[in-house]
């Protein structure tokens, strides 16, 4: 084990992994972590901690990190570039250790033009292939990036990274999933699948590459509650694709409570899906501002109980 | 060619309105061919400050002049006659040029009459775009020739991130994603296995990260 995550685990046990998102939230109120972690307890197999996801200042992933796991549920911890160089992100890295942490998913970060601070500087000091080359090196080899040896108690992630098969230029999207697995990435989650023929024509790729054999594959799905969503996401969210007639599906459903039942039937029918193309490991559920419904899916697409490793 | 724009009229005329005789210097070099510093700028410039502090009751006497250089002494010395009589200077040159200004007439104050903004060059009549960030420890050589230090706002170096749709940069959909650019380039080239290659963190010290930087050229050295 290179972690002993019960995350590692799952997969290592073949089973169909499930993660879910848990949003801190802009202000300091632990309680709304807790409760956020209630959904998620016993549902899934980790619980991603965004890490001022869009760019919007939040209680730091790593803190809501440690009260998940107060809760009993394990955090998949995001760390994105943005806004810390690498000496910042290892000593994170060597805290968030420490505290239990044992997942830990390695991002760009989103631009601060789109958050609430876009005056501010970023940092990029290293990009996300290059955090994920880092957070093994500090794994495996036991040496910070500077070479410098950590001492014992070196830090056991496991470490997934993200890629959108969905941006452009599509193909480079498999060889920079390559370069993401020749870094070190265990395990992979997607960007949100709407069109699921073109993610399982990126999939087909992987698989011809033998990708999907050196790391795990969790497609990511957003459960949507209106046709307002899934448009902004369209119009306003670079490198989305969504199909037009998800859209209409959606915009055809008068009522508020059908619309949500829409919406659940489009993500459970996309759980179905993914879980047949070949090469997916998991699904991770990101359900942008409706985190009460991760247990509901999960329970409806025959996802419960999680297997116990 | 370093571009810079010039300073609204507004904050122009605040940083100079204890002043009664200033000189206004341009540049003859890169401003001059961005249009923000040159004889002709210098020229715009004084009319529109006299017209707006006659309007005030309070006029202005403004020295002309354009040095070929600012950002050099030989260039900048030649002022020294002139700058007696002045209070102020207002240098429409880049950054680099107010500074040299400041370190060579210690006794006048040079205060910028222009934002400066990046290296870069026109890709059309009157549009300049950025094109080198001054690192320090080029990266051309295997991206085809387009820089992601200058030209991706996250500053990436091993592809473009999730953000690139069509083309374009997700922070501006007027900019180009350069990750898209050096991808086609490099495909043209023949090249792709240089985005294989996981590129290792690059080492700063050679940009801004080291403080102020100093470079010589031993040959040329007396």
């Amino acid at each position: 084990m290179k972690s002993g995550s019960k995350l590692e685990k799952v997969f290592a046990a073949g089973e169909f992994a499930v993660t879910a998102e848990l949003g801190p939230p802009q202000n300091a109120n632990a309680e709304a972590v807790k409760k956020k972690a209630q959904y998620c307890l016993g549902n899934v197999d980790g619980a991603n901690v965004t890490d001022n996801q869009t760019a919007i200042v939040r209680m730091s992933s790593i803190a809501a990190a440690a009260i998940a796991i107060s809760c009993g549920v394990e955090p998949v911890v995001q760390m994105v570039c943005r806004d810390r160089n690498r000496i910042a992100m290892q000593s994170d890295i060597l805290g968030a250790a420490a505290l239990g942490v044992k997942n830990l998913l390695c991002l760009s970060g989103d631009h601060q033009k789109f958050g609430n601070h876009p005056e501010s500087a970023n940092v990029f000091d290293l990009d996300s292939v290059q955090l994920i080359a880092m957070v093994k090196k500090m794994r495996d080899e036991e040496q910070f990036l500077s070479g410098d040896p950590i001492k014992e108690y070196e830090p056991r992630l496991f470490i997934g990274a993200v890629e959108n098969p969905f941006a452009d230029p599509f193909e480079f999207r498999v060889p920079r999933l390559a370069k993401k697995i020749a870094a070190g990435a265990d395990f992979i989650q997607t960007q949100c699948v709407f069109d699921v023929e073109k993610f399982a024509r990126w999939m087909k790729l992987v698989v011809d590459e033998g990708l999907h054999e050196k790391v795990y594959i969790m497609a990511g799905l957003t459960p949507v509650r209106s046709h307002r969503a899934l448009r902004y996401m369209k119009t306003e969210v670079a490198g989305m694709s969504i199909p037009d007639e998800l859209i209409k599906r959606m915009e055809g459903v008068e009522d508020k409570e059908a619309r949500e039942e829409e919406g659940i039937k489009i993500c459970l029918e996309m759980i179905e899906q993914v879980r047949n193309i070949e090469g997916v490991a998991g699904i991770h559920l990101m359900p942008i501002g409706w985190e009460s419904i991760t247990p509901v899916i999960c329970e409806r697409a025959g996802l419960l109980p999680r297997p116990k490793v | 060619m370093i571009v810079a724009d010039r300073k609204p009229i507004e904050e122009i005329l605040n940083s100079i309105k204890d002043y009664e005789r200033i000189m206004l210097a341009g540049c003859g070099g890169c401003v001059t061919i961005c249009f923000s510093g040159g004889a002709k700028a210098v020229e715009l410039l004084a009319s529109q400050i006299k017209m707006a502090r006659k309007k005030e009751g309070r006029p202005i006497e403004i020295i002309e002049c354009t040095p070929e250089r600012q950002c050099e002494y030989e260039f900048i010395d030649e002022l020294a006659e002139d700058l007696e009589s002045v209070d102020a200077v207002l240098s429409i040159a880049c950054g680099v040029g107010v500074q040299a200004m400041n370190e060579r007439h210690p006794d006048t104050i040079t205060l910028p009459g222009l934002n400066t903004k990046f290296m870069g060059y026109p890709i059309e009549h009157a549009v300049w775009d950025e094109r080198c960030a001054g690192c320090g420890d080029c990266v051309l050589e295997w991206t085809g020739g387009l820089c992601p230090i200058a030209r991706c706002a996250k500053k990436l170096l091993n592809g473009p991130c999730g953000g690139s749709a069509d083309g374009k940069c997700e922070v501006d959909k007027d900019t180009d994603c350069v990750w898209q650019l050096i991808y086609d380039r490099l495909k043209k080239l023949g090249k792709l296995d240089n985005l294989k290659v996981v590129r290792e963190p690059k080492d700063w010290r050679t940009s801004t990260n080291a403080g102020q930087r100093r470079t010589k050229f031993e040959e040329a050295m007396l």
